[in-house]
């Protein structure tokens, strides 16, 4: 959960953490930007100074890094939450996002869509973490269903046994899929490992 | 973990047994020695100053204090044994909980097991000599032993000096080390950055498939151990290393009253400056070496750690019946 505080000027401000409450999921910020703890490890010597020797991740860039804290320090908490959104549409420059409750609007540049904009199809669902409010990352429904574009009309030409043939469907992401597969078909796709699971039903 | 199995132990059954078989073996080791198995309180009046440690604290209200009277709970038996040897025991050791308020992680329970010993008329290297006599009565095979002091580990891992670096050199050295985070790290001592460069740069490279004593520390980290001046000052003090987990902690002891008054001073007002709260020294060891402790090393080991080397895990909870999360 997010921690909000309203300071004496009426605006929101992070709660801070110690280290003490370090723990895997907990978002804070670093030289600026928005980190997601991954491991937290306390190192101390029998007779010495403790620290905490954090694993993050860098929530913009998705870079794991490594920083050492000394134990009882305080960092500022990032405001970020996840969120269910709506894939409205596309202008070529933003990926324009809906809040299905409250219908609010929110857009995303490329680098928070990054390698996800190959399987947004208008409509879907999509998982959008939000730091302050504005879209750092998109994930996609694990399934999706596209209509293939673009592909290998033949079932023969596979001699090589690999059982396969590239389709280019309507997002613009290219996958292997089994013979059969025809153009204007739907298929049904995992957008973790980008494979072809099956055919989808036609509504 | 889940709700539903919290009840469960984290150490395995066959942990368990090897632990009761540790501590019969440890047991036996002693007997064989002449060395004495004591019992002193966990409770004490007094707490340990160190301001690396924090003690847990509880309130006795009976008899004798019908208005209640805080008590702290030990961090090492150390202070009870020295009276016992002030008081003639002779050699002695204790295996006992200790508890330590803020650890907890992959090597920290806040309450976990310490074999603690005592050796008069043994200096501090004759002690290291019994430590791995013991460690060895424990594996499968006898351990290769090494022996470093302070400066020389610094010299070869860190090409430094610990005894003279300056604060500034230090952290120039956690810098271009590579120690994530270094640069904002706000430590204002020479002894906080010596401890992390040990603890991220040295500690895991040390004792791997046998044992590393490490000895003559910085005096500034002397603790309750002998200092001796010449040419730089070193405390006479000594650590065991096995696989990059730290096992043990041995002194020459501290004999003087009025050495150890002076520190216990030092720390409190080191507690203050850092914002922690002073503690009530024990005005019972300043009274038992005024009364005279022999000369002697002790040592305390973390048999929760040794087992852990043992059993070949990684994390404390995996050799404890049930860790604070559990408890």
């Amino acid at each position: 959960m997010m921690c909000a505080a309203i300071d004496m000027l009426g605006e929101d401000v992070m709660a801070s953490y110690s280290t003490n409450e370090f723990k895997g999921g907990l978002k804070i910020m670093l030289d600026g930007d928005p980190c997601s703890i991954i491991e937290n490890e306390f190192v101390k010597p029998g007779k010495g100074q403790a620290f905490n020797r954090v694993k993050i991740r860098n929530l913009k860039t998705g870079r794991v890094l490594e920083k050492t804290f000394k134990s009882g320090e305080s960092v500022e908490g990032a405001d970020v939450h996840e969120t269910e959104m709506q894939y409205l549409y596309t202008d070529g420059e933003f990926w324009h996002f809906m809040d299905p409750q409250s219908y609010e609007q929110v857009s995303a540049d490329q680098a928070a869509v990054a390698e996800s904009a190959k399987w947004l199809k208008e409509q879907d669902m999509c998982l959008v973490t939000l730091w302050n409010g504005a879209p750092i990352i998109v994930e996609p429904p694990k399934f999706v269903i596209l209509n293939v574009s673009d592909t290998d009309p033949g079932l023969k030409g596979d001699t090589s046994g690999s059982g396969g043939k590239p389709a280019t469907l309507e997002t613009g992401a290219v996958v292997r899929v089994p013979l059969f597969v025809q153009i204007g078909e739907a298929i049904k796709v995992d957008t973790r490992s980008g494979e072809y699971v099956s055919r989808a039903k036609e509504d | 973990m889940t709700a539903s199995d919290e009840w469960r132990p984290s150490a395995a059954v066959e942990t368990i047994r090897a632990r009761a078989e540790m501590l019969a073996r440890i047991r036996q080791f002693f007997k064989r020695i002449g060395v004495l198995e004591v019992e002193t309180p966990i409770c004490s009046r007094y707490a340990t100053t160190d301001p690396a440690l924090e003690s847990f604290s509880t309130r006795y209200t009976g008899p004798g204090a019908a208005r209640g009277r805080d008590l702290y709970l030990h961090t090492s038996p150390e202070f009870a044994m020295k009276r016992l040897l002030a008081a003639g025991s002779g050699a002695i050791y204790q295996i006992c909980k200790v508890f330590r308020n803020g650890e907890y992680g992959p090597r920290h329970n806040p309450e976990f097991s310490l074999l603690e010993w005592y050796r008069p008329g043994l200096d501090y290297h004759q002690l290291m000599d019994e430590v791995a006599q013991l460690v060895n009565t424990l594996t499968k095979q006898p351990m290769s032993v090494e022996r470093l002091s302070y400066a020389e580990l610094f010299e070869d891992y860190l090409d430094l000096n610990p005894h003279l670096a300056t604060g500034d050199q230090l952290r120039q050295c956690a810098i271009s080390q590579g120690v994530a985070g270094a640069e904002q790290l706000a430590i204002e001592d020479r002894d906080g950055w010596l401890d992390l460069l040990m603890s991220h740069l040295i500690e895991p490279r040390l004792g791997q498939g046998g044992m590393t004593f490490v000895y003559d520390y910085p005096a500034s980290q002397a603790a309750l151990a002998r200092i001796r001046e010449e040419p730089t000052p070193v405390a006479e003090r000594f650590e065991l290393y096995m696989e990059g987990i730290e096992i043990a902690n041995g002194f020459q002891e501290l004999t003087g009253a009025e050495e150890q008054h002076r520190r216990f001073e030092d720390d409190n007002h080191r507690r203050r400056q850092s914002h922690q709260t002073a503690v009530p020294m024990d005005q019972n060891l300043l009274a038992a070496l005024t009364a005279g402790l022999p000369d002697c090393s002790g040592v305390a080991l973390g048999l929760d750690r040794l087992l852990m080397v043992l059993t070949g895990v990684a994390d404390i909870r995996q050799v404890v019946t049930f860790d604070i999360s559990r408890a």
